[in-house]
């Protein structure tokens, strides 16, 4: 009985782990919004397939040994003194850093 | 009866294979850009139809392109550095090259013999032949105090078989003279301002204008007196404000001049400036819904339509030239990316990219009166440019 109830308390703890973690991971409707913004308005100036245009390439050789957090930064907070503007207006955080995880696995890079 | 039949069958097929295809002008034709496909539409602007689809241009994620003199050919210009011949009349790819790994834009010189395209990577200009695309110069955009080469923005024809182009990236304008197109002449102008990211030359091609995106004002060349150099304009406008995030670069090119005025976008800011051409002097900022990317005159100059960065980019804001003011909104859908009128302005065509669609406006009634399915559409370019300089 102890152990019965010790493991359905292990089960809920991870089940709310689950849901927590679910909550920072944009919505499948969210995220394909956010690829579409990815694509199409990042696109216009790093390229569609992100190999750069006006801004740099943005494929993952480009991004290799830059950490994520700088490159969330980036997104949200643009980079003073170069073309790069802030998209904290239009991204949270959590949807910043997924968009910067497709990125780094390629997603979006032919 | 079998006989008759074969032979009259026969006799059809024979007349369909020896047939040429029905004679057209090339006046009322343009090229859309499907720019998620690598494909181009063949238009006509007379009835409002898709008269060709073709494929194989590779990345037009960023592309635009010039005509041939006799408007039968279009150059295409991808962000893949691939260069593309079309024969809009035939619906036919004739000839490609990639010739660079990241291209911009291009051009078309005075005399329709020379190809033109700025490239990023590797950064400068390349000159084609025309007629085949076979390479005839290449000018890599090393800055004048040497290192890296720059992105090359805002080339231009000009007239007596000139190219003009600046290097983003080291803050110069270029004037190559291709008299002789196997030793081109080039006059390098340094410290023009501080990144243009995109040029214009005046419809009677006299003057080259290059938006500053590093700071304020434009930097302009005089064609007539190349010697005085480049001088800085309007470089007092906006000063020291706090200027607005920039979500896509504004194009110069297809800028609008009617009346004298010169209407073009204002960086990082909300408003389409209006510019007295004959002293260079700011005569008006009219404030706009958003980011201007394009500013285009009717050509009858009466009216200026304007579209607009994300996220205003589902709208067009018409001025009136004489009240120098916004008096009307459109909403064409999501995705505006470009407009472009017919020779005459009678119509114009929009572009909208996430609806998939092309939509046509009567400017009178500012009406829409046709829409066409077009995948992921931008640029419109229609044929009357095969005459215009600076297009």
């Amino acid at each position: 009985m102890h152990r019965f109830f010790l493991r359905s308390l292990w089960a809920l703890a991870a089940a709310l782990f689950t849901v927590s973690a679910g909550a920072d991971e944009p919505s499948a409707e969210r995220r394909e919004e956010l690829a579409h913004l990815l694509e199409q308005d990042c696109g216009s100036c790093h390229g569609m397939t992100m190999k750069g245009g006006l801004g740099p390439a943005l494929t993952p050789e480009a991004l290799t040994g830059k950490p994520v957090d700088f490159l969330v930064t980036t997104v949200l907070h643009g980079r003073p003194g170069t073309a790069m503007p802030p998209w904290g207006q239009f991204v949270n955080e959590a949807e910043a850093r997924w968009l910067v995880e497709q990125l780094k696995r390629g997603r979006f890079s032919d | 009866m079998i006989r008759f039949l074969l032979y009259s069958l026969l006799f059809a097929l024979l007349g369909a294979c020896a047939s040429q295809p029905e004679l057209r002008g090339s006046n009322d034709l343009g090229v859309v850009i499907e720019r998620a496909d690598g494909a181009v539409l063949v238009v006509e602007n007379s009835g409002n139809t898709v008269l060709h689809r073709v494929e194989g241009l590779g990345d037009l994620s960023h592309a635009s392109l010039v005509y041939s003199r006799d408007g039968r050919y279009a150059y295409v210009f991808g962000r893949d550095g691939g260069l593309s011949k079309v024969d809009i009349l035939r619906g036919e790819l004739v000839t490609r090259v990639v010739q660079s790994g990241n291209s911009i834009g291009g051009a078309i010189s005075q005399d329709g013999e020379l190809i033109a395209v700025s490239n990023y990577e590797p950064g400068g200009v390349r000159v084609f032949d025309a007629d085949d695309l076979v390479p005839i110069a290449d000018i890599p955009a090393i800055p004048s105090a040497g290192g890296a080469a720059s992105k090359v923005v805002g080339l231009v024809d000009a007239p007596e078989q000139r190219f003009v182009f600046s290097l983003f990236d080291s803050d110069e304008i270029w004037l190559a003279d291709f008299e002789n197109p196997q030793d081109p002449q080039i006059t390098r102008y340094a410290e023009i301002g501080r990144a243009p990211y995109d040029a214009l030359i005046t419809a009677d091609g006299r003057y080259y204008l290059a938006g500053l995106f590093g700071e304020d004002g434009l930097a302009l060349l005089d064609l007539w007196r190349p010697e005085e150099g480049v001088r800085k304009v309007l470089e007092d406008y906006g000063r020291g404000d706090e200027k607005l995030p920039v979500y896509k670069m504004p194009h110069l090119e297809g800028f609008a001049s009617a009346s004298n005025y010169m209407f073009v976008p204002a960086v990082g800011r909300h408003e389409v400036l209006v510019i007295d051409e004959r002293g260079w002097s700011e005569v008006a900022r009219i404030p706009v819904a958003g980011q201007p990317v394009f500013v285009r005159a009717r050509p009858d100059g009466r009216e200026v339509w304007v579209n607009f960065a994300f996220p205003d980019n589902d709208r067009i804001q018409i001025i009136d030239v004489e009240e120098l003011q916004v008096v009307d909104t459109l909403r064409p859908g999501k995705g505006v990316l470009h407009m472009e009128f017919t020779p005459r302005g009678d119509d114009i065509w929009v572009s909208v990219r996430d609806d998939n669609k092309l939509v046509v406006y009567d400017t009178r009634t500012r009406e829409a009166v046709a829409e066409l399915p077009a995948r992921s559409p931008s640029g419109i370019f229609f044929t009357h440019r095969a005459g215009q300089l600076g297009f």
